[in-house]
């Protein structure tokens, strides 16, 4: 019988041309969320609204959660007073419900026990498993110092495990989001501008005349308030020109798309600013007025011709220079976007510098449709005892390396672990809450070596990640839709917050971090950082400081105040001091030499793929987040796995088949765990091959997920260091097809 | 009145959020779905081009599944939408075989189920769900008969398409180009 899911034609457009359907790929499986009486439509007055915040991914935007009548969850809903998503959540946001409706959640403690030679985990209460995790805690700092215990976490549960180990006494905390994602635009917007990007990103895309994207795909990068934005400009007609090895869903919208050649993004940009400068068609005005070293850099840039650049990026002169009097044409209501996921060649910090230059250069920080002037509203600390201060912390084992990281690297904190590299300091057990480690960080085997070095591992998820698998204590979290989280205070064109409020009661034993935390903290005998019986407590204290209450909030969901910093955007000729050590735009480092650093960014030759191998590029898709929701019934529903795309002359070469799977090999021999299909499509330059991050789950608990697709992940073990904030450079790995299943001989 | 939905396929980004939507909304069981999306691929690199769309039932003026339903379960409404009374419904699957668009869908408990135009949200005054959740705004909905509708207003300053026009559907979801 024909079936929808039957869905995937092949149409007559052209090489190579398919049609793919996508969403409930599944035949079988999972039944309606509700039961057959519930099967109509409700209407929303039947309904009761719930403020919330998603924790889907971290962009977090404000929502209404839907219950009916009986209690359950039916939709949640964005909130239209809210500046991250104006009423329009995105799919993950849309599918959040699946989060919570996942039936193979963590639902309880569970301890590792060792019974005759085997590991197992056996589930434990609660009172037993903190009672562990605080014995481990005190025999820690006895032992080593409160500073070896580490702390890898990442979103809302990371906030209150956050104020836990300050209390404690260590401030080794690492997210993936410094040295695995947007480390190095923060280093190289602080050295030019004196100020970070931040999230969410203060550009101005809603109301620019020309969006250029440097391998940032936006629309796949599903960053709602951005991708609604480039909705609007594409409204209004903005140019978009984006550069990205591969057809993005953005280059498809882009007037200009420069399918460069991977690696050799810098001499572009260098390229770029020689035109502007040598054409006389940057912001004149602005340059003298605002910022520093301008000779320098047009001296430097002298000989970074359009002509120099085509030879190493095979992007044409005429289009180098076409693409840079389109954004000298919309200055400076340009945006020359700084990206997100940033950490791809080691150079990477280097690269964000030119970024920022160039938007110097367009005159676009601080202007309508460049970067707008973000604020935030501070939120007032619960009264509380000062934290101690740590004998040491992660910036203490660097001796002088990756000076300009600001925040905990999480590699180092893994080194750190690992007693044979003999770090002054040393990490010997970990929290890891909302991370999931092993699908993350780069070079697996760093990771294993380091989880099998440390004494202990406790680890705070709502579900059997990987990263679970080598816990010694798992606490069950529930999710964002059954607890109370911090306010998100976030930095925006209107200072606002959002209130995030539990929907329903916390599913089998599941329980917020805020109470696990306060629950170590009494036990440890740190009450006094824990003054309070209840979040609401905490919560309604600050919203009241803040001129509104948590009654209020839950009717509101989302707060909007007045601006205090001044206005969105520099004045006509207004005299603006930048946080920079001259007080000006850098076009000149100070602060990078002064490290030692090129004060000026330099190309620098990476390596190429050799004969049969591929660069492998990997990215987003816009219904999932990294490794965390491939589970999520909802949104798995709507991608299943990943495939690696490769370009129909490479599939020529091997003979490769749409849709057959082959297995990848790096060029370490490292082979995927699991097979990847392949996805014969011209989107994808013939040098390189493309995968969604996130897939290729190795836990057989993840009902769904496991054994989908190949993870990235695993593939990429040449780790290409920054050296000035430590970002762990992904790109510069290589794979080649192995079209039978590896080791087959073997096994029979 | 006349309900019709332009699409635009210059900001359409492929999410799936019209999907997750509907399915929440409608209650539509994980594994099927009412609306999906096509994303169309021509070209060789670096000449390459996507088109993006979001589809449904086209809620067609001359529906093929109307008129060859057994039982009278397919029918139109107020406003041209198609609906299935589910419980006239007996399953023959005669009308997914009609429907040139495969807008339907046999759902687990027997019927055939597809887009209603969310009529229980347009009764109330609201759009579609997946008109509003749309993070590209991409998704234009209203009554073609007044010329002020959002649906109206769209298809007046653009051009656009309707898929498989020769099947001769007078189909009513326009696809901006």
């Amino acid at each position: 019988m024909k079936t929808r899911r039957d869905f995937i034609k092949i149409s007559a457009l052209g090489t190579g041309a398919a049609t793919l359907g996508l969403s409930a790929l599944n035949w079988n499986g999972v039944k309606a969320l509700y039961a057959a009486d519930e099967q109509e439509a409700v209407s929303d007055e039947e309904m009761t609204a719930h403020a919330t915040y998603c924790e889907v991914c971290f962009w977090k935007c404000a929502g209404w959660a839907y219950t009916d009548k009986k209690g359950s969850i039916r939709k949640i809903v964005g909130n239209a007073d809210d500046p991250h998503c104006k009423g329009r959540l995105c799919p993950r946001g849309t599918g959040g419900v699946g989060m919570y409706n996942d039936e193979v959640r963590l639902k309880t403690p569970l301890i590792r026990e060792t019974v005759g030679g085997k590991q197992y985990f056996r589930k434990a209460s609660w009172d037993e498993a903190l009672g562990l995790v605080t014995s481990k805690m005190k025999e820690v700092s006895e032992k080593y110092g409160p500073e070896a215990f580490a702390l890898f976490n990442h979103g809302a549960p990371g906030s209150h495990f956050k104020h836990l180990f300050h209390a404690y006494g260590s401030g080794n905390e690492g997210e993936p989001a410094w040295a695995q994602c947007r480390g190095p635009r923060e280093v190289g917007f602080a050295a030019t501008f004196g100020s970070w990007i931040g999230s969410p990103e203060p550009t101005d895309i809603r109301d620019t005349r020309c969006l250029v994207l440097i391998g940032s795909h936006i629309g796949e990068n599903m960053h709602n308030g951005q991708v609604q934005e480039m909705s609007t400009a594409i409204d209004r007609g903005a140019t978009i020109i984006t550069v990205d090895p591969r057809l993005s869903t953005a280059a498809s919208k882009s007037k200009y798309w420069l399918p460069i050649k991977p690696a050799t993004d810098l001499a572009l940009l260098l390229a770029w600013i020689h035109v502007l400068i040598y054409e006389d068609i940057y912001d004149k005005d602005y340059i003298e007025k605002y910022a520093m070293g301008f000779d320098q850099l047009k001296t430097h840039v002298k000989n970074m011709t359009p002509e120099w650049a085509y030879g190493i990026t095979t992007i044409k002169p005429d289009l180098i220079r076409r693409t840079a009097r389109e954004m000298a044409a919309a200055s400076p209501a340009v945006i020359v976007h700084p990206g997100r996921h940033v950490v791809w060649y080691g150079d990477d910090s280097q690269r964000e510098r030119a970024i920022a230059m160039l938007n110097a250069l367009l005159g676009s920080w601080g202007r309508r449709g460049g970067f707008y002037f973000k604020e935030k509203v501070p939120v007032p600390r619960f009264p509380q005892p000062e934290y101690p201060h740590p004998a040491w912390d992660w910036k203490d084992n660097l001796d002088g390396r990756y000076p300009l990281s600001s925040m905990g690297i999480t590699t180092e904190l893994l080194k750190a672990s690992i007693p044979e590299l003999g770090y002054k300091h040393q990490i010997k057990a970990w929290m890891v809450a909302g991370t999931n480690l092993p699908l993350t960080i780069p070079d697996n085997e760093l990771f294993k070596k380091a989880a099998d070095a440390v004494e202990f591992i406790v680890v705070v998820d709502t579900m059997p990640m990987e990263i679970v698998k080598y816990a010694d204590v798992v606490l069950p979290e529930c999710t964002y839709l059954e607890r109370y989280d911090y306010i998100r205070s976030a930095s925006h064109r209107e200072p606002n917050i959002a209130l995030r409020a539990p929907v329903v009661k916390p599913k089998y034993e599941t329980k917020p971090a805020w109470w696990i935390a306060k629950q170590l903290g009494e036990r440890l005998g740190l009450g006094a950082y824990f003054n309070y019986n209840d979040i609401e407590e905490v919560l309604d204290w600050q919203l009241k400081k803040l001129g509104t209450s948590l009654e209020e909030m839950k009717k509101t969901g989302v707060k909007k105040f007045p601006r205090r910093s001044g206005a969105l955007y520099l004045h006509e000729g207004e005299d603006y001091e930048f946080n920079t050590n001259t007080g000006k735009i850098e076009l000149y480092s100070t602060d990078f030499e002064d490290h030692g650093f090129d004060p000026l960014p330099n190309y620098t030759e990476h390596p190429q793929p050799q004969d049969n191998y591929y660069r492998l590029i990997y990215g987003r898709a816009p219904m999932h987040t990294f490794s965390r929701t491939s589970n999520n019934p909802n949104l798995w529903d709507l991608m299943e796995t990943n495939s690696v795309w490769v370009n129909p002359k490479v599939a020529d070469l091997w003979d490769l088949k749409n849709s057959q799977e082959v297995w990848l090999q790096n060029q370490d021999g490292v082979v995927s765990e699991f097979p990847v299909k392949v996805r014969i499509t011209e989107r994808i330059r013939w040098d390189s091959v493309y995968m969604v991050h996130g897939f290729g789950h190795n836990n057989k608990k993840l009902s769904r997920a496991y054994g989908h697709g190949a993870s990235d992940s695993k593939l990429i073990t040449n780790v290409m260091t920054d050296p000035m904030m430590g970002g762990t450079g992904m790109r510069g790995n290589f794979v080649t097809f192995l079209t039978e299943k590896p080791g087959k001989e073997l096994e029979s | 009145m006349r309900y019709a939905m332009a699409i635009d396929t210059k900001k359409c980004v492929g999410c799936g959020d019209c999907v997750v939507a509907c399915q929440t909304e409608n209650n539509v069981p994980i594994g099927y779905c009412r609306d999906w999306i096509v994303e169309n691929v021509s070209g060789s690199y670096p000449n390459v081009e996507i088109e993006l769309r979001s589809e449904r039932c086209n809620h067609c003026d001359n529906a093929p599944c109307v008129r060859c339903c057994p039982t009278g379960a397919s029918h139109i409404v107020e406003g041209g939408i198609v609906k299935v009374t589910h419980n006239e419904c007996i399953g023959c699957g005669a009308c997914i075989q009609s429907c040139p668009y495969d807008a339907r869908y046999s759902h687990p408990d027997g019927y055939v189920d597809k887009c209603t135009f969310c009529d229980h949200r347009l009764a109330k005054g609201q759009s579609t769900a997946c008109v509003e959740v749309c993070p590209t705004s991409c998704l234009y909905f209203g009554d073609l008969e007044d010329p002020n509708s959002d649906v109206s207003k769209a298809l007046k300053n653009r051009s656009w398409k309707v898929l498989a026009p020769e099947a001769g559907t007078k189909p009513q979801l326009y696809f901006l180009t």
